[in-house]
C-alpha cells in the first residue's frame, strides 16, 4: 500500500529514513494515523533527533500493546505531537517476551516518566534509566501484570492483600 | 530526614512493600538538596500524608508530602485507588457496550466522554455521521465544558475560602442536569452518543432548554466575573501560585486549560477539528503567566466560546436523520426494530456482535474534553471486541505536572493549586 503522507510528514519520514536508514522497521499508514517501526535500542536517539530537528516537542503519549502469541511480543507505542506542523507520528518498538526492556526516554521528554509507569505496571516492561520505575496504579505488592493477554478478567483471587475489615485487626 | 526514620514511624498495616517503595522514592527524589540540610536542629521537618480520603485532594488522591515548617520541600503522588482496569474491560466488550463505561471516566464530563469514544471508532471503522448528530454532539460537549468548569469553578473557590459561590455554581449546574435529562433521559452518566450517530434528535422542550440557558447563562457568568476579578482575598490565594512556567510546560506534558495558561494555544478543536467545529468561530483563550490565577482566567474564558459554539450550532442546526442509516455500522431506528423483521435482526446482531473494523486496523482519535486532549487508540483484530483500547486521559497527564509544580509551595496551598489544576481521579486512575 502506498503511503499518502502530508507535506510535514513526508518530511518527517524522509529524515528518518535518511538518517537511522538501518534503524527503521517500517513506515505504515492505518485509518490516516502514521506509524513508523524503529529497532528498540535506538529509540533514546531517534527520540532526540525528532525532538530537536524534526519539533517533535511535545510527548502526548506512551503506551503498551501485548502482541499476544507473536513473535516480539510486547509493543511500546509513542504519541508525537509537532506543534509547529500540527502533524502526529507514532513510533513503535518492539521487545522480547520474555524480560522486555526499552530505553527510557524520560531524558528526552520528563512527561514519558508516568507514562513509562503505566506501562511497566500494565505490561511489565521495563524501562532503563527511568528515574523512579515505580507501579502506578496497583500496589507494588502485587505480583502480576493486569493487561497482558493472560491474565484473567476477573483477576486472581488473593493476589491483593485487603486491609482488615474489623477495627481492632484481629481475623 | 532519612528514610530509616520515617519507616520507623509508620506502621503500615497493609501494601506494605507499596508504602515502602513510596518513601524510598520520596526520600530519592532531588537527593542533592536533600544532602544540603543534613541535621534538623528545630525538629521543623515533617512526612505529611494527605489523602486519599481527604475532601479537598477532588477524588481519592493521596499526596505524600516531605514538609520544612510550611513548605513542601517535595513530594511524591500515590495514585491508582479508584483503578478499575476499564482497558481490560474494553477488551471484552463490544464497542457500543464500552461505551457507557467512559461515562465513568471524566464522570463530570461524560457526554465529551462518550463523543470521544464514538468518534474514535468511527474513524477506525469509518462510520459516517449525519450532519445533525455532528452539531448536536457539538453542543452536549460544549454544554459538558460549562459543567465541568463550573464545578472547577466552585470548588476551586471553596478550596481558596469561599463557600456560597459553590452553591451559585451548582445552581448552574443543575440546568445543565436538567437540559442533559430532557436530551437524552440521564442526568448524570448521559451515554447519549453512539456509534454512527446520537441515540435520539433533541425534542423542542430539550431545544427551549438549552436555549434558555445559553441566554441566562452569560449573564451568571458576568456575576462570577464581578465577584472574583477583583476579589483580594481570591486573588492572594491564586496569584503566582502553583506557577508552571512556560517552558517547562511543554516538557512535563500540561494539556488542555493548564497548558493555555501558560501561552500554548494548543487546542485539538482547532489543531485536527473533529465533528464541525472546523465551521463555527470561536477563539481559544490563553494567558501567559502559567499560575492558578491564569488558569482560572482561561476556563472562564472558555465557558463564554462554550456559549458561543452552542449559539452559533443552534442556528446552524441542520434537519435531517440523526445516526446513519447504515445496519451493518450502527443500532436500526426503534420503530425499524418494533415493525420490520430486518429490522430487529439488525439490532440483534449489532448488540451481539457489533460493529467490527477492519483487521489489523489501529487509529488514533482525540478530541478537546473540558480537562485536555482525551484521545482513544484502537487497535482491531476484526473481531466485534477491540484488542487494545488506549485512553490517554488528560488528568493522568496533568497529574504529573501537579507533582512538578508542588516542589517549594507552602502547604496551605496544595489544596488551591490541585483545585486549579483540575484533575478527576476517575479518568487519572482509569
Amino acid at each position: 500500500m502506498s503511503l499518502q503522507l502530508s507535506e510535514s510528514l513526508q518530511k518527517t519520514v524522509d529524515a528518518l529514513t535518511e538518517n537511522f536508514s538501518d534503524k527503521v522497521i517500517e513506515v505504515y499508514q492505518s485509518t490516516g494515523d502514521t506509524f513508523i517501526r524503529v529497532e528498540a535500542d535506538a529509540i533514546v536517539e531517534i527520540s532526540t533527533y525528532l525532538r530537536d530537528k524534526l519539533h517533535y516537542v511535545y510527548l502526548s503519549d506512551i503506551f503498551g500493546i501485548d502482541r499476544y502469541t507473536s513473535e516480539e511480543r510486547f509493543e511500546v507505542v509513542y504519541n508525537l505531537l509537532s506543534l509547529k506542523t500540527g502533524t502526529r507520528v507514532f513510533v513503535k518498538v518492539r521487545c522480547e517476551e520474555e524480560g522486555p526492556v526499552v530505553d527510557s526516554v524520560t531524558s528526552v521528554w520528563p512527561a514519558a516518566g508516568w507514562n513509562e509507569r503505566e506501562v511497566y505496571d500494565m505490561f511489565g516492561v521495563f524501562f532503563n534509566n527511568h528515574p523512579d520505575l515505580r507501579r502506578i496504579y496497583m500496589p507494588e505488592d502485587f505480583q502480576y501484570f493486569p493487561l497482558r493477554k493472560e491474565f484473567p478478567l476477573l483477576g486472581i483471587p488473593g493476589s491483593i492483600e485487603l486491609p482488615s475489615t474489623t477495627p481492632d485487626n484481629d481475623q | 530526614m532519612k528514610l530509616s526514620d520515617i519507616q520507623s514511624k509508620v506502621n503500615s498495616t497493609f501494601f506494605k512493600e507499596h508504602q515502602k517503595k513510596l518513601y524510598q522514592s520520596l526520600e530519592d527524589k532531588h537527593t542533592s538538596i536533600e544532602e544540603l540540610d543534613e541535621g534538623d536542629p528545630l525538629t521543623t521537618k515533617m512526612i505529611l500524608n494527605m489523602g486519599p480520603q481527604h475532601p479537598a485532594t477532588h477524588g481519592v488522591l493521596r499526596l505524600v508530602l516531605q514538609l520544612d515548617g510550611e513548605t513542601i520541600e517535595k513530594n511524591k503522588l500515590d495514585i491508582g485507588y479508584l483503578h478499575r482496569g476499564v482497558e481490560k474491560i474494553a477488551e471484552n466488550k463490544t464497542y457500543q457496550e464500552f461505551m457507557p463505561y467512559t461515562d465513568r471516566m471524566d464522570y463530570l464530563s461524560p457526554y465529551s466522554n462518550n463523543v470521544a469514544l464514538c468518534t474514535a471508532v468511527e474513524k477506525i471503522a469509518s462510520v459516517e455521521v449525519p450532519e445533525r448528530a455532528h452539531y448536536i454532539r457539538m453542543i452536549g460537549c460544549e454544554l459538558a465544558r460549562i459543567s465541568s468548569h463550573l464545578l472547577w469553578l466552585g470548588t476551586m473557590v471553596m478550596d481558596a475560602g469561599a463557600i456560597s459561590f459553590f452553591i451559585w455554581t451548582f445552581k448552574e449546574r443543575e440546568k445543565i442536569y436538567d437540559i442533559m435529562d430532557r436530551i437524552g433521559g440521564h442526568r448524570f452518566t448521559i451515554s447519549h452518543s453512539r456509534i454512527g450517530g446520537v441515540a435520539n434528535d433533541l425534542t423542542d422542550e430539550a431545544t427551549a432548554y438549552i436555549k434558555e440557558f445559553v441566554n441566562t447563562f452569560p449573564n451568571e457568568l458576568r456575576d462570577y466575573h464581578k465577584l472574583l476579578d477583583r476579589n483580594r482575598i481570591f486573588f492572594d490565594r491564586n496569584e503566582a501560585v502553583g506557577v508552571l512556567k512556560t517552558e517547562d510546560a511543554l516538557k512535563i506534558g500540561a494539556t488542555g486549560p493548564v497548558l493555555r495558561a501558560c501561552g500554548y494555544a494548543l487546542d485539538i478543536r482547532k489543531l485536527s477539528p473533529y465533528a464541525r467545529y472546523n465551521e463555527v468561530d470561536f477563539d481559544i483563550p490563553t494567558r501567559l503567566e502559567g499560575d492558578n490565577l491564569a488558569r482560572y482566567y482561561v476556563r472562564m474564558e472558555e465557558m463564554g466560546e462554550s456559549i458561543n459554539i452552542i449559539n452559533q450550532c443552534l442556528e446552524k442546526l441542520p434537519k435531517g436523520p440523526v445516526r446513519t442509516d447504515n445496519a451493518k455500522q450502527s443500532y436500526p431506528s426503534k420503530d425499524e426494530v418494533y415493525y420490520s423483521m430486518e429490522g430487529m435482526i439488525h439490532d440483534f446482531m449489532m448488540t451481539d456482535t457489533g460493529i467490527c473494523p477492519p483487521e489489523g486496523a489501529e487509529s488514533y482519535h482525540a478530541v478537546e474534553s473540558p480537562k485536555g486532549e482525551l484521545g482513544y487508540y484502537i487497535q482491531s483484530d476484526g473481531t466485534g471486541h477491540p484488542w487494545r483500547l488506549k485512553i490517554n486521559a488528560p488528568s493522568f497527564t496533568n497529574l504529573q505536572v501537579l507533582e512538578n509544580v508542588l516542589d517549594g509551595e507552602m502547604v496551605a496551598d496544595t489544596v488551591v493549586i490541585i483545585g486549579g489544576l483540575d484533575p478527576v481521579l476517575g479518568e487519572a486512575d482509569k
